[in-house]
């Protein structure tokens, strides 16, 4: 069976057809094609497909898809506007915080979906914001910089 | 192989599809029914799901606190009048899991997950069970002993407030700041006098489902919280609990270090 998803996707209407029990993840890149959520353990463990999903944080991997129907959807794919990166996108490349990247679009979500509640975060607030994502090669140091970083830089404003 | 997804106005309407279909299971937060449909699970045929408000309501009095059994997380961290509960939502996964994690879910995690259900069994919280005919409530004992053995769909789980800081709870964790828990202690510390009267400790990853220290609270009857009051509650600490090993810990090591973090639980003096 399949069933119809509406979505807000990076604020674009999107709608398609998905097989029922589909989780998100899986819908955004097969169905819609967004190939910037990236599937890591799809068991919820890893953090790396994390999206905004009416703003709050959640892992594609284990979220029903069709429970979002209706909702807006926020990927690492609607950051940047034209060729002006994301203030976030930008701190991660000034702090070096993308080693093989793998862990990064999860790691973008989970610091946007902070900064848009807390655009003054302390580090105890990144940290626990991230704590939930898995970075196997870079190191979380650097990742926390880029985050208080681009706070100061006010990157809540500049979205 | 997929599932079919059935989603139904009321509650009692999606118990009744849980309790009547073969491979039904019902979904809450998904975290961990989610996990199990990826992996292709072949018992499960059918998810059942409700947008029934009554699902995610809380409700706080001065006395009484109502949680639905889909309430979140996120939602008992929103919630200021829950600040005593906060440390054990925050226990429950990073920011994204505990936007979808439930209190009704975190009833039927497997150990060593659970740490919220640890909690509310210290807090003597009864469950209300939705089935197609009416509701039923019964203890969160009662659930914990016999949740392996068929589907009950939990509706609502209420419990007294605790009085003052009489309720603590603390995990203890290999990774930090997040892991999963090598295990986890709730208590309930009611003092009369300064002396312990009618005390709940409750254990997490201390044996397949969370269970009471009935050993420990009867110890700790009559006594100050204390070195010397609470000396007879540590050397029964570990009584009637059979942990496991698992990828986390060796049931020998969760043995060992139950009284160490009982002890500073009781007296409060460091809470990992």
């Amino acid at each position: 069976m399949k069933t119809p998803i509406q979505l807000r996707l990076n604020g674009e209407e999107v709608a398609a057809f998905a097989d029922d029990g589909a989780n998100l993840l899986d819908v955004l890149r097969e169905s819609f094609g967004d190939l910037t959520v990236k599937g890591g353990c799809w068991q919820g463990t890893c953090g790396t497909c994390t999206v905004l999903v009416g703003g709050n944080p959640r892992l594609s991997c284990v979220t029903l898809a069709e429970s979002c129907s209706g909702n807006s959807v926020e990927t690492v794919a609607g950051l940047r506007r034209g060729a002006d990166l994301h203030p976030l996108q930008s701190a991660f490349m000034e702090h070096f915080a993308a080693q093989c990247g793998y862990c990064t679009p999860g790691m973008l979500m989970a610091a946007k979906a902070l900064l848009d509640r807390n655009p003054n975060p302390t580090r105890e607030d990144v940290v626990d914001a991230i704590c939930g994502n898995i970075c196997r090669c870079t190191g979380y140091e650097p990742i926390i910089a880029a985050i208080l970083d681009a706070a100061r830089k006010g990157a809540r404003r500049s979205a | 192989m997929t599932v079919a997804v059935k989603t139904f106005a009321r509650l009692a309407d999606a118990a009744s599809a849980v309790s009547t279909e073969r491979g039904a299971r019902f979904l809450a937060g998904g975290t961990l029914l989610m996990r199990a449909v990826n992996e292709a699970d072949p018992s499960i045929e059918t998810i059942v799901r409700s947008t029934d408000p009554a699902f995610v309501h809380v409700a706080v009095s001065s006395a009484r606190v109502e949680l639905g059994a889909g309430a979140t997380m996120a939602a008992i961290l929103a919630e200021r009048e829950l600040s005593f509960l906060h440390r054990v939502a925050r226990a429950v996964g990073g920011p994204a899991v505990r936007e979808a994690a439930t209190v009704g879910g975190n009833l039927f995690a497997p150990s060593p997950y659970g740490d919220f259900a640890v909690a509310l069994l210290a807090l003597d919280a009864t469950v209300t069970l939705a089935g197609g005919y009416g509701q039923r409530e019964l203890p969160l004992d009662e659930l914990l002993a016999g949740r392996e053995r068929g589907a009950s769909l939990v509706s609502k789980i209420a419990f007294r407030r605790p009085p003052g800081e009489t309720f603590r709870f603390a995990t203890v964790t290999r990774v930090h700041p997040k892991g999963l828990s090598v295990l986890s202690i709730a208590a309930l510390l009611p003092l009369t006098n300064a002396r312990i009267a009618g005390a709940r400790i409750a254990y997490g990853a201390m044996g397949h489902t969370p269970l009471r220290a009935k050993a420990a609270e009867r110890a700790l009857e009559g006594r100050a919280l204390d070195a010397a009051g609470i000396a007879p509650a540590l050397a029964v600490a570990a009584d009637g609990t059979s942990p496991r090993d698992d990828a986390i810990a060796s049931a020998w090591w969760r043995r060992e270090i139950l009284p160490v973090h009982l002890r500073r639980l009781l007296l409060g003096v460091d809470q990992v």
